[in-house]
């Protein structure tokens, strides 16, 4: 009696989670879908060529049904790659460095304090750094050099590096702390010095993971919208210099979407934006899963 | 076997169901009762008119607090659409309809300008010093590009930035149709700002920057300064007795004529009670334009 509870127990918890993971896998392929259904509007309701939408620099959606304009991203794809490139650069070796630094070189301070403080900055929500970027930064860059207002691509890439550099730290950390201890112990005794435990063992161990963390941190910066679009000064114009404002994908959409009419030529126009996000970040977690899994015998040589 | 996926089509349907109930916690809608004013009026549209229609909707409530109307933004294009579709009793629009619908949907609403709204060219303090007034062409030449440092309009040597709206915006509309005479702003060189309280802050910030809001956020603002055009200030008695002209009237469509309730809702808007709220506000009452 008492076992036969507990089985049944046992069977619907089995359920309720089975029931809770194919929801979550619903909603998903849902959003794909729609983004999908969406997005290819611009293409197929007013017969835009994908060539167009991605190289194009000419950007005039009509807001009617009628459609008619031209659909041209250019401008906004390079403005999204141009920061998340930059912001990579500033971020990744600040990041790699202090991973190294929290795990190698002060372990017992680097997890009980570096740790968690890094782990907030992951936490804090992207409008305060745009708040602080358009407060702060861009006054800074308007006062101090030769821009004119100080939103720029420079203070979008400033902004981005400080969103993803948590995220890079905390996975790099992560990889750097899995590398096996009997490696590093095993490099010690054959007299190598500690610069040459974590250059020559260390880093190429952890190699896959510190990949990883960087793809991750530039999934981030490729979608986050807020925080650019408040510094980045939305001008439709390729940048000619680091303190030129310019434009980027997000900011658009997050933009302009509230102000298009439904099923309109620039509202679908939009949505191919949002869907060319979509697919960009399921390139990356791809790109994030071959990596990890290339670097995924490390746990068994444990 | 068969056990397991009754249960869980069960647990399936449970989710579902509450979340679906959860979706449904603000819907609130009472039958409608011809006697005293009662039942629920839907509107979107617009978010210039958002703030109006808001407080305009509270003012209301008190007098009939039977009556419950639903507000939601999404541009006045959505709004269009939807009161065309029929999915809300009201679309907000800066704009008119037939900019946005085909002729024959357009034809389908009835229009009621229930208030107009002044757009005033801000400039930031420094500059607006030198140059108070511009004439319209020196206004063009300084949207379209032109002209790209402000001695070229005896003010100081300093570089024009321009502080524009989203093409989407009404404000944009309006100032583009009016104060530039139908010329497209210079999108490849301005700076674009979502919302007209951030453009007033950029341009404050920014040396020789120069946009463009709507006169209802310049109420209590003094950070930046208004500029003339051709002499003319931007208030509403010029807007009134048709020397400033770039205003346009804000929109409240219905599909067909408004029954009872939201005639009762748009009379009271358009009311001389509620109308000195309005100029309160920064916008100016529709009725007391000369034509």
């Amino acid at each position: 009696m008492n076992i036969e509870s507990t089985l049944r127990a046992d069977r619907i918890w089995r359920n309720v989670i089975r029931g809770a993971g194919l929801f979550l896998l619903i909603i998903t392929a849902a959003i794909g879908i729609f983004l999908l259904y969406r997005g290819t509007g611009t293409f197929t309701i007013y017969g835009h060529s994908l060539s167009e939408f991605l190289f194009s620099t000419q950007w005039q959606p009509a807001d009617t049904l009628a459609g008619g304009g031209h659909v041209g991203a250019g401008i906004y794809i390079v403005g999204s790659l141009i920061t998340c490139a930059l912001a990579l650069l500033m971020a990744t070796p600040v990041s790699i460095a202090l991973a190294i630094y929290m795990a190698e070189i002060t372990p017992s301070v680097g997890r009980r304090f570096w740790q968690p403080v890094i782990e907030i900055f992951v936490g804090i929500p992207s409008i305060i750094y745009g708040w602080l970027g358009l407060t702060i930064l861009v006054p800074f860059l308007q006062k101090y050099t030769t821009a004119d207002s100080g939103f720029s691509v420079l203070a979008a890439s400033i902004v981005l590096a400080i969103m993803i550099f948590p995220t890079i730290t905390s996975v790099t950390m992560n990889a750097i702390n899995s590398v096996p201890k009997t490696y590093r112990q095993g490099a010690y005794g054959l007299g190598a010095t500690r610069w040459e435990v974590i250059y020559k063992i260390v880093l190429p161990v952890a190699k896959h993971g510190i990949l990883a963390g960087v793809v991750l941190g530039l999934a981030r910066a490729f979608g986050e919208a807020l925080a650019v679009a408040m510094v980045i000064g939305k001008m439709k114009a390729f940048p000619k210099s680091l303190l030129d404002p310019t434009v980027n994908l997000t900011s658009a959409i997050a933009a302009d979407m509230g102000g298009t009419m439904e099923g309109s030529e620039y509202n679908m126009a939009l949505w191919t934006m949002a869907l060319f996000l979509f697919v960009i970040s399921l390139l990356f977690i791809l790109l994030i899963r071959y990596i990890t899994s290339k670097g995924g015998n490390l746990s068994e040589s444990k | 076997m068969n056990f397991k996926r009754k249960a869980f089509t069960a647990m399936a349907v449970a989710s579902v169901l509450t979340l679906g109930l959860l979706g449904c916690g603000n819907d609130s809608s009472a039958p409608a009762n011809s006697q005293a004013l009662k039942g629920t009026i839907t509107s979107s549209g617009s978010s210039a008119l958002l703030p109006l229609a808001k407080d305009a909707a509270a003012e209301f409530k008190k007098k009939h607090p039977d009556v419950s109307i639903v507000l939601n933004g999404g541009g006045s294009g959505t709004g269009l659409k939807q009161v065309s579709d029929g999915t809300v009793n009201i679309g907000n629009s800066d704009v008119p309809a037939e900019t946005k619908l085909s002729k024959e949907k357009a034809a389908e609403l009835v229009d009621h300008k229930v208030a107009i709204v002044t757009v005033a060219t801000v400039a930031n303090k420094d500059v607006a010093k030198a140059v108070p007034n511009l004439t319209k062409q020196q206004l063009i030449d300084i949207f379209t590009g032109k002209v790209t440092n402000w001695k070229d309009v005896g003010g100081p040597d300093q570089n024009v930035v321009l502080v524009t709206r989203p093409t989407t915006s009404g404000t944009r509309a309006l100032f583009s149709e009016f104060a530039l005479d139908k010329n497209q702003e210079a999108s490849n060189k301005s700076l674009e700002t979502d919302d007209s309280g951030a453009l007033i802050q950029s341009i404050a910030n920014t040396p020789g920057a120069i946009g463009y809001v709507a006169l209802p956020y310049l109420l209590n603002n003094s950070s930046v300064t208004a500029i003339s055009i051709d002499g003319v200030a931007p208030t509403l008695e010029n807007s009134y007795n048709g020397s400033y002209k770039v205003w346009g009237f804000e929109h409240m469509y219905t599909k067909g004529q408004p029954d009872a309730l939201q005639k009762a809702y748009l009379d009271f808007i358009m009311s001389d009670e509620y109308g000195k709220k309005l100029e309160a506000q920064g916008y100016g009452v529709a009725s007391k334009v000369k034509q």
